[in-house]
This record gives C-alpha cells, structure tokens and sequence, in this order.
C-alpha cells in the first residue's frame, strides 16, 4: 500500500482503494476520511469495492479449524505424561 | 469441558488435569498449525514446533499472568520457536515490495476505474456449497505471500486485535495494517477472479 499524499481535495479512484484497509481500521485521519467518505458518495465503483472488502473479511470469518486427529491426540496426552512424570516439573 | 473459557481449563491444568490440557490443545491446534506453517518448511517441522510450544506453555504456566490473552500468549511462544527453527530467515517481518490493491491496469490514466469491480457480492454464496467455499478461501490464503497469510489469518480467522498481531508477531502498527491491506486486497481479486461477472 502506497502512503498516499492527499494533496488535492478529490480522490481518485485508484487512490481510494488503498485507503480501504485504513478506513475500516478507523486509521484515516479526519479529513482524509472525510475526502474518501465524500468520494464514495459520488463513486457507485467504489462503493461496490468496499462492500467487495468487508465480504471478503466476513468470508474469511467464515473459516473453522479443523479437527485434531485421534493420533495427535494421543501424541499430546504422552507428551503431557511425559512432562508431568519428570521431577523436575514437580 | 469444550465450552469452558482458556482461564478455566488453565487452572485446571495449574491443577494437574490431563483433560483440561487435551481441551486446550484440542481448542487451537489448527490455528498454531496454520501459524507454524509460514514459517518452517514443511508440516512435519510445523508440528514439533506446535508440540514444543505446548513444552513452553506447561513450562511457563505458572509465570503467565494473563495480562495478555492466553491466545496471545501461546502465539507469542509459537512463533519464537517457529522462528528458531525455521530454516528461512525471519526474524524480521518486513513490508517487501509495495503493490497496489488492484492492478494498475483498471484505472485511466487519471485514476478512474476503467474496468470497475464486477459484483459477486450478492450471490457467491449460492454459486457454490459453504464447505468448497470455505476451501476456495483457504486456498486463496495459502497461496498469500507468507507475512500477508500470517496478518491476514491472525486478524481475519482467529479474530485477534491489531494489538494482539502486533504484539505475537513483533510488528509496527503500520507494517501490521500493510499486510493486511496487501493480503485482503489480494483475497478480494482472487474471488472476483473467479465468481465476478453474470452468473
């Protein structure tokens, strides 16, 4: 992500999408959130885009571990025993 | 014993209880695995390094305060061993090459989209079952280069704060909120890529 500069009052497009990030991180600084708020009033792309970013986020959201195998189990049980059975960990 | 919170079953195992430490490991071995895997060379090494943590964790047990999250705590541990023993250097997470969270090519030649997003939004979900869906995801964030996959899997499936990535990964507050841009800007292409357009 380039540190943009927000010289000039109107984002560009290319601009905004690497502000999404900052933005739902509530990292933008007042008036360049302000800027990037103003262009997704006008920009239906942009919109779109970060609509397409918070799906994103939730999908990821969506995934489960996956389970432990019985064998790995086992294998942390013994060395559970193992750790407890030396004195030194008394 | 599965719906017991990280501070229970901690003081159960402070207490000597097998079942407890089995309900611990049971509870984040997937994610410790995940996180092991961006930084060793195979799941074989990933796995001791998962099975040393949880040495450090019953070594250490007595010393956590729980200041910070358990979760936060164990990751910490995790990725100190996970990086003495990788065989890729990485002690330090830096930011690597900039990129643009969409190709360059989409936009005029004044920054306006040119070739918008494509919607998928509304109906990826019905486009494929939840469990291909949820492989797909996987998949795509497997393939995220290894400090992105880290940020992104830290922040976005086990749900942690930019505080706790910060802290478990020894990371800016900037360097963390680049990654993460960076591996979720690349999410979001890789499933336009294949759902946006007519269904």
């Amino acid at each position: 992500m380039m540190r943009l500069r927000l010289r000039r009052r109107d984002l560009v497009c290319r601009q905004a999408v690497e502000l999404v990030t900052d933005y739902l991180e509530g990292a933008l600084a007042r008036g360049d959130r302000r800027r990037y708020e103003a262009h997704l009033a006008g920009c239906p792309h942009c919109t779109e885009y970060l609509a397409q970013m918070r799906k994103t986020i939730e999908l990821t959201g969506t995934l489960t571990p996956g389970d432990l195998t019985p064998q790995m189990q086992d294998e942390f049980i013994a060395v559970y025993r193992q750790w407890r059975a030396d004195p030194q960990n008394g | 014993m599965s719906q017991d919170t990280d501070a229970d079953l901690l003081d159960a195992l402070r207490a000597g209880d097998e079942r407890a430490f089995v309900a611990l490991v049971r509870r984040h071995h997937a994610a410790m695995l995940r996180l092991a895997c961006s930084f060793v060379p195979n799941s074989a090494v990933a796995e001791e390094v998962v099975q040393e943590t949880w040495i450090g964790v019953l070594r250490g047990i007595d010393a956590f305060e729980g200041r910070s999250s358990f979760r936060t705590w164990l990751f910490r541990i995790l990725v100190n061993r996970a990086r003495t023993a990788g065989a890729r250097e990485r002690r330090t997470i830096a930011v690597g090459d900039p990129g643009a969270a969409v190709a360059a090519s989409r936009f005029d030649e004044d920054g306006n989209w040119l070739s918008p997003p494509e919607r998928w939004t509304d109906d990826v979900e019905d486009r494929l079952e939840a469990a291909k869906l949820a492989d797909f995801i996987r998949t795509a964030i497997d393939d995220l280069p290894d400090r992105q996959r880290l940020v992104v899997t830290l922040r976005d499936i086990e749900g942690l704060s930019s505080d706790e990535v910060r802290s478990v990964l020894d990371i800016s507050e900037g360097n963390q909120r680049v990654l993460l841009h960076r591996g979720r800007s690349r999410l979001r292409q890789v499933i336009e890529t294949r759902f946006g357009g007519p269904s």
